[in-house]
């Protein structure tokens, strides 16, 4: 059943992240982004990472978008203007983006090297187990890394987003 | 065992001390530090390194570290004693200690004390890493330091212009002395291979004469900048714009006798460079009496001292040109005793006619300042060299040595010893004797300053005895034989010292019309040499003021104004034309950023996939 | 091609490694042209979210490929870093919104000259 999963979901994928550009209303655009993480907590599941599309669930699908869905509630974003300012992008994006597509499409075409192939089940390396294990044994200095930058974070938010008190 | 780094150490610590805390420390703690520090390296000298060991057999050697290394070169941070050192460590910090006392009560009234005394320790740390080094690069090292504290010294009254002229001229005019000292450093590194004493002094008599008599050359030329010699002199008498302590250490004592020191810790070389040898007696001559004629028509009691200072750097150098290096250290020593003194004793002098320095507007001191009046005479009995003072014992060593080597230069020699008593006495005479011309109440000076100075006056009247220089360094320079006309030429220049102080007692005291008459008499000549033989003049016009036109044509006008500025401008207008267009760019539009960005990763993209990096 | 062919490999077969790549490139372009042509902020802002998804995908891909757990971590750190350029990020459109009260990007141009 593999391919089967693959194809339905990279179709749900795409289509949603299309959507996520197309969308007018930012509101319309995170729903679409929810649904282009769940269907790729799919793909990563049936890679055999289980670990990381359970976090990919919960913290990417459920915390940050529910961040981003706060965020656009909180500011009462309407829909996009559509006045274009800014003829620049358009004009040199739309080539830029086709490049890179092209570029991308030509050389994974001809350069990419005889990779394997991916059935459900035949690699469980990407249990909770290997991955805890490695992140507290050979990656504990960036775990331990990362909480700090995480403090970070919290602080310089805090203080970005308060009001000013005078 | 013997600590030697202890020596130069102990005044740095003052310096530390008095440099960094001095602002807020009182002036005892000031004084405690800056004296004690260096009495505690004298004390340490005199009694644990001089008299504990026979110095001359063997050479005490002390590594500290090693500076450079480069390959088969070594420079390490070395100190060396052997008996040549031990009596400049006695010279500079004994003489040292002496005027550190004396400045306390001398600067007592003067803003900046503690970066005085800050200085003053600085110069003792340089100059004893100077005589004790056991390599040239530490030599120079201390020897740039000095230099640097004598810089600093000479400007101490920084917002006097003339003060901090002098001290810019001091150091430029050391400058191409050094330059020399560095050139010749460079050639002993490219022959020897090593800047170590002993290793060179080892390979010195096998190489070629050329070579050697290069490098004493040179040497020579560093010495005559440091030491005041034809035709770098002209840096010393304006020196005489710093205090008088400063004077009497830096510029009469210690520092300026650095490159007899330097000379005779080279003697190996010299001795294997006759030529050398030649031009050393001679520039050492030529500097004695040049001096001498100047130093009779000078007003300013300390510039009299200058120019005598000078002078007798001069017989120094005589005495090592002609090979009588013991003697030229003799008489470093005492002429560190009693020019020491007189530079001290004038500063008491100043201090008791209230800063006046022209000797017309003294006169009558010794009712006044009885006790500066006998040091005084002591220094000049000293200095004319009366038969038993210090300076007879060792001005005729020198003499004796140079008649042996060439009979015109002990007569060049005598005439200018009788030239030296005269103008001294003539000094002292008017500063002591006849009616009171200047201004105010004279009054003697405190005891600080006096005590010092009577402990100088002894050695000047009996260093001869006390230190037999000669027969100290035997080991290092071998007594010459006693030759039969010794006496006779004694005598003479006894008597060329007595007639001179005879001379100006008569000019000075009983007619003193007589001055005046010979100046008008002989015109032209005296105001030639009360100007000094008009030599800054003639530097200023030879090479100075072509400099500045050069500097000002060439270097200002074309090469700064056209070349370097025309470049710097010229790139920085074409940066901005290149920016004007480029700034279309930076339109702060995030997304034509992005833009940006993206096309760039095309272009990496395309190019590592020519290359084959997708693989 | 023959159907039943088709059905067979779709029931049994196995997916390409490279069919993976392919989705994330895809994926990326999108949130590249999101990034270009779109004007609100946050928006922009999810197109950047989807970009670091895209490359999450590549890395899960290749540590299956080589069978090795590092793929798996390299994505839990993009997912920190992009938990905390979040709190960040939208803390400072709060910021920009509450001084110029706009979310269009054209709009925010101080970054010039």
């Amino acid at each position: 059943m593999d391919p089967l999963f693959f194809l339905l979901f990279a179709f749900i994928a795409v289509a949603c992240g299309v959507n996520v550009v197309l969308q007018k209303h930012p509101i319309s655009s995170a729903l679409s982004l929810v649904a282009v993480m769940a269907s790729l907590a799919v793909l990563y599941l049936l890679q055999g990472a289980e670990f990381i599309a359970m976090a990919q669930m919960i913290v990417y699908a459920g915390a940050i978008m529910v961040l981003f869905i706060f965020v656009i509630m909180l500011l009462n974003a309407g829909t996009e203007e559509t006045k274009g300012r800014s003829w620049m992008a358009l004009i040199f994006g739309v080539p830029a983006i086709i490049g890179l597509l092209g570029s991308l499409a030509y050389f994974m075409q001809t350069g990419m090297p005889k990779l394997g192939e991916v059935k459900f089940g035949d690699w469980k390396g990407g249990g909770a187990y290997e991955v805890g294990y490695a992140l507290f044994t050979q990656y504990l200095l960036p775990f331990e890394v990362t909480s700090v930058l995480i403090l970070i974070a919290i602080v310089g938010a805090i203080v970005l987003a308060r009001k000013e008190l005078d | 065992m013997f600590k030697l780094w202890l020596i130069p150490l102990l005044p740095f610590l003052g310096f530390l001390i008095n440099g960094i805390l001095g602002k807020k420390l009182p002036k005892l703690a000031i004084n405690a530090v800056a004296v004690g520090s260096v009495l505690a390296s004298f004390l340490w000298v005199a009694l644990v390194v001089g008299p504990s060991s026979d110095w001359g057999a063997h050479k005490l050697q002390a590594h500290y570290f090693t500076w450079i290394a480069s390959g088969n070169f070594h420079v390490g941070w070395d100190f060396a004693v052997d008996k040549l050192t031990i009596i400049m460590l006695m010279i500079v910090t004994g003489i040292g200690s002496l005027i550190h006392i004396y400045a306390t009560g001398y600067m007592d009234h003067e803003g900046g004390y503690y970066r005085f005394f800050a200085y003053l320790n600085l110069f003792m740390f340089f100059m004893l890493n100077l005589v004790l080094a056991a390599n040239y690069l530490i030599l120079f090292v201390g020897w740039e330091g000095v230099g640097l504290c004598s810089y600093l010294l000479i400007g101490f009254y920084f917002n006097k212009k003339s003060a901090t002229t002098a001290g810019n001229k001091a150091f430029i005019v050391n400058r191409i002395g050094d330059f020399g000292f560095a050139l010749a450093m460079f050639i002993i590194v490219i022959n020897f291979g090593t800047l170590d004493f002993t290793k060179v002094f080892a390979k010195a008599p096998g190489a070629p004469v050329e070579t050697l008599t290069a490098i004493a050359l040179l040497m020579l030329v560093g010495a005559a900048g440091k030491s005041a010699q034809i035709p770098l002199y002209v840096w010393l008498p304006d020196a005489m714009e710093g205090p008088t302590p400063v004077s009497a250490l830096i510029h009469a004592a210690t520092m300026v006798t650095a490159g007899v020191y330097m000379c005779t810790r080279s003697a190996v070389i010299f001795l294997h460079a006759p030529i050398a040898m030649e031009t050393v007696a001679i520039i050492g001559l030529a500097t004695a009496v040049f001096a001498a004629t100047i130093g009779i028509t000078q007003y300013d009691i300390k510039k009299v001292f200058a120019y005598s200072t000078v002078s007798q750097l001069g017989y120094m150098f005589l005495g090592v040109g002609v090979g009588a290096f013991s003697a030229g250290v003799w008489h470093l020593m005492t002429h560190a005793f009693f020019k020491a003194l007189l530079f001290l004793g004038a500063g008491s002098v100043i201090h008791a006619c209230h800063g006046e320095q022209d000797m017309r507007h003294m006169g009558g001191l010794k009712k006044y300042a009885p006790w500066t009046c006998i040091v005084l005479a002591c220094a000049s009995l000293a200095i004319a060299g009366f038969p038993g003072t210090s300076g007879f014992f060792s001005k005729d060593a020198i003499l004796t040595a140079a008649y042996e080597h060439a009979p015109w230069m002990f007569w060049v020699g005598v005439v200018t010893a009788g030239m030296t008593a005269f103008y001294v006495w003539r000094a002292f005479w008017m500063t002591f004797w006849g009616e009171y011309r200047g201004h105010g109440k004279p009054h003697e000076s405190p005891m600080v300053m006096l005590a010092p100075l009577m402990v100088l006056a002894v050695l000047s009247l009996g260093g001869g005895f006390l230190f037999n220089v000669p027969e100290i360094l035997k080991d290092m320079f071998p007594l010459k034989e006693e030759i039969p006309e010794e006496h006779m030429l004694m005598a003479i220049s006894v008597a060329a010292g007595l007639l001179g102080i005879g001379i100006s007692w008569y000019m000075y005291v009983v007619n003193q019309e007589l001055p005046g008459k010979i100046a008008n008499a002989f015109g032209p000549l005296y105001r030639l040499i009360n100007d000094k033989y008009r030599v800054d003049e003639a530097y200023d016009a030879a090479i100075v003021e072509p400099l500045i036109e050069g500097s000002t044509a060439i270097l200002w006008k074309t090469v700064d104004a056209g070349v370097i500025d025309g470049t710097v401008n010229g790139v920085g207008s074409q940066a901005q034309g290149i920016g004007n267009v480029l700034k279309l760019i930076q339109s702060g539009n995030i997304r034509s950023y992005a833009t940006w960005i993206v096309a760039g990763s095309v272009v990496i993209i395309i190019l590592m996939g020519i290359a084959g990096g997708v693989r | 091609m023959d159907p039943a062919q088709v059905l067979e490999t779709l029931k049994h077969g196995a997916v390409p490694t490279a069919w993976y790549l392919a989705l994330s490139a895809v994926l990326f372009v999108i949130g590249v042209a999101g990034f270009i042509l779109r004007r609100n902020i946050i928006t922009v802002f999810m197109c950047i979210e989807l970009m670091l998804n895209a490359v999450n995908l590549s890395f899960i891909a290749f540590a299956h490929e080589h069978k090795q757990v590092a793929g798996h971590l390299f994505t839990f750190f993009v997912m920190v870093v992009a938990a905390a350029e979040a709190a960040v990020g939208l803390a400072i459109i709060l910021t920009v919104f509450r001084n110029r009260s706009t979310l269009n990007i054209d709009e925010i141009e101080s970054l010039k000259n």
